[in-house]
């Protein structure tokens, strides 16, 4: 890696794609003042994959991401890429692509000289390096507008751009801070699916930091959920959202209804439901049964437990509002024609189905 | 809409009116200083104060090391500013108010005050340097440093400065190469302005070097406006003229951009997506 920043000639070829790396963050310790950005946090990443850190801000999300760039001073704690130690290398030498939040690209330059950038540093000869520029600007989908400069594009062209440099100079890890953030939604979901495509066609091992859960849940093999400088639970999509660990996972991720229950012999009753409950949860007494909305119905009832407070309609699907009788708000999923027909004040009989949830007490 | 026609008549003359009164203040001196500067023997036109300007060794001479002056200030400050504004604003930006002051601070000292502290020094400058005019460089950098500071301060704000070096660092830049590549081409405008002003600063620069005893233009033209006025206004007006001259190259060397609206009707949209 540093030989080849530093090599004297020039190379008639860029880097190759060298596919992914293994990537292992141990016992990261980081502190600004009395503030600790990250708290021990540990995590490995599998060669080729992409792991999405989600949190709320100052989590150390972006701390952790920096870090492993080399972009932040380290208080304690191990980086090791590839098998090799590279806590104390300077971040011009660790080989590693960078899409930040801020559009990133240098304005003197033209996308084809701003994704050139990299190979230029590392001495590849002109006609390659413009070959691979070019090369990269189709995979993003930006083929044809090579000449222009970052003004001249959107803010989602800037951020493919800034994706194809990123990944010209055949990094060992891809790092994304964010760089959807500061899109509107469309072209977020757009660029959202082009960047986890090309991430799947070059290979490179990626870590992607978002405070936008469904964008992490729809692109990552993993998502870890921080808090407070440490990693509370790191995990497939799916096994993340049905089966957090924690109560502060639970809640952060998707919505949730805390409801009051009973616990015992691994089943609390809710609503007059018998329901399993998830491993780490309170096992007798009362408890606070965390239960997403999907998994409540709603029903019309003159006799129910609840009646109507507000009705959402949101096109594919609806939610609902229900007070109970005693007192407490409870949201549920619907279908978005029951949305329409549940109007405020309709009695509803509230239950849960029998899925896994977690119990805290 | 005869009031809003009688409305825009009136502004229309109200902004001929301004222009032609700040005009006649700016250039009738100027027109007053050519006049004179031309005027020959029996009221006559002449041109002989002008061509008195190259036959003047002395004058010559101080033109030379005045430009040669203007030359290494300009390289001094840019040496000693872009690096230390551009570490500033990158790895401490809590002390940029304090960098700020010592750079404003020749503002508030009179240049004879000036004189008054670095006579001493001088003293040791001409011992170990020698008694050149250029000597004047380490004092020029000084005093232009408000000026300078405020036009590249302005250039680096105008930039996202921490994620354009960040992102050039994980590409694979040293600082010299971020610096070099991506913070100068980025700030030209402002090094351009900040280069400008310190010229023209240098180049009309009279109480220090005349103190100093050292001949600069300007204090060539005083002494030979003792004893031919024409000259030293006909050398007045030239310095005024290059001025300008400077200012319109200046203007083309800023870097211009096309607006990026204007450029939508020529986009190429991306596939599958709007323009964010």
């Amino acid at each position: 890696m540093t030989s080849r920043t530093d090599s004297p000639t020039t190379t008639s070829e860029p880097p190759a794609p060298g596919g992914g790396v293994e990537v292992r963050l141990v016992d990261l310790r980081r502190s600004y003042g009395s503030v600790h950005a990250l708290d021990g946090l540990s995590l490995d990443l599998e060669p080729g994959e992409l792991v999405a850190l989600l949190g709320p801000s100052g989590c150390g999300k972006t701390t952790a991401l920096r870090a492993l760039a080399g972009l932040e001073e380290l208080d304690s704690g191990t980086v090791m890429v590839d098998g090799k130690d590279t806590t104390r290398v300077s971040a011009h030498r660790r080989n590693m692509g960078m899409v930040f939040q801020a559009y990133s690209l240098f304005p003197n330059m033209t996308a084809r000289d701003n994704v050139g950038y990299g190979l230029r540093l590392r001495r590849t000869a002109a006609a390659a390096r413009r070959r691979r520029a070019d090369e990269l600007l189709e995979l993003v989908g930006l083929g044809t507008h090579a000449t222009r400069y970052p003004h001249q594009l959107s803010g989602g062209q800037q951020q493919r751009v800034a994706l194809a440099r990123a990944l010209a100079i055949a990094p060992q890890v891809l790092l994304l801070d964010e760089p959807l953030s500061a899109l509107d939604a469309k072209v977020r979901a757009q660029l959202r699916d082009e960047i986890r495509r090309v991430q799947r066609e070059v290979g490179t091992t990626t870590l992607f930091v978002t405070h936008d859960q469904e964008e992490a849940l729809a692109m990552a093999d993993r998502v870890g959920v921080m808090s407070a400088g440490q990693l509370q639970q790191i995990a497939p999509p799916a096994e993340l959202y049905e089966r957090p660990r924690t109560a502060f996972v639970a809640e952060f991720v998707g919505l949730t209804n805390r409801i009051p229950g009973t616990a015992t012999d691994g089943r609390a009753q809710v609503l007059g439901t018998a329901v399993p409950l998830l491993e780490g949860s309170a096992t007798s007494g009362s408890v606070t049964v965390l239960v997403r909305p999907e998994s409540i119905e709603v029903a019309p009832d003159e006799q129910g437990n609840g009646r109507v407070i507000a009705p959402t309609y949101l096109g594919s699907l609806g939610r609902v509002q229900v007070r109970l009788h005693d007192d407490s708000v409870v949201l549920a999923q619907v279908a978005s024609h029951q949305a329409t027909e549940l109007t405020p004040g309709t009695p509803v009989r509230v239950t849960v189905r029998p899925t896994p949830v977690l119990a805290i007490a | 809409m005869a009031a809003v026609t009688r409305t825009r008549g009136s502004r229309w003359v109200l902004r001929w009116l301004v222009l032609v009164v700040v005009a006649i203040y700016l250039l009738l001196p100027l027109l007053a200083m050519v006049e004179f500067s031309t005027r020959g023997a029996g009221g006559t036109r002449s041109l002989d104060a002008w061509r008195g300007i190259g036959e003047d060794d002395d004058l010559v001479g101080s033109i030379v090391a005045s430009v040669e002056l203007a030359a290494l200030t300009v390289v001094g400050m840019l040496v000693l500013l872009v690096p230390t504004m551009t570490w500033v604003h990158l790895r401490v930006p809590a002390m940029r108010r304090v960098v700020e002051f010592i750079c404003l601070l020749p503002l508030t000292i009179p240049a004879i005050v000036l004189v008054v502290g670095v006579a001493p020094i001088y003293a040791w400058v001409t011992y170990l340097v020698g008694d050149s005019a250029l000597t004047l460089t380490f004092v020029y950098v000084v005093l232009v440093l408000p000026y300078a500071y405020r036009a590249i301060d302005g250039g680096l704000g105008a930039i996202d400065i921490v994620t354009l070096s960040e992102a050039a660092r994980s590409l694979g830049s040293s600082w010299f190469q971020v610096l070099v590549r991506v913070i100068i081409p980025n700030i030209r405008g402002a090094l351009i302005s900040a280069s400008v002003v310190s010229i023209a600063l240098v180049l009309g620069e009279f109480t220090i070097a005349s103190l100093l005893n050292f001949d600069t233009v300007q204090v060539v033209i005083n002494l030979l406006g003792k004893r031919n006025a024409g000259i030293a206004v006909a050398v007045s007006v030239a310095a005024l003229l290059f001025a300008f001259v400077l200012l319109v190259v200046v203007a083309y060397l800023e870097p211009r951009r096309r607006d990026a609206q204007e450029d939508d009707t020529t986009a190429v949209p991306a596939p599958q997506e709007a323009r964010s």
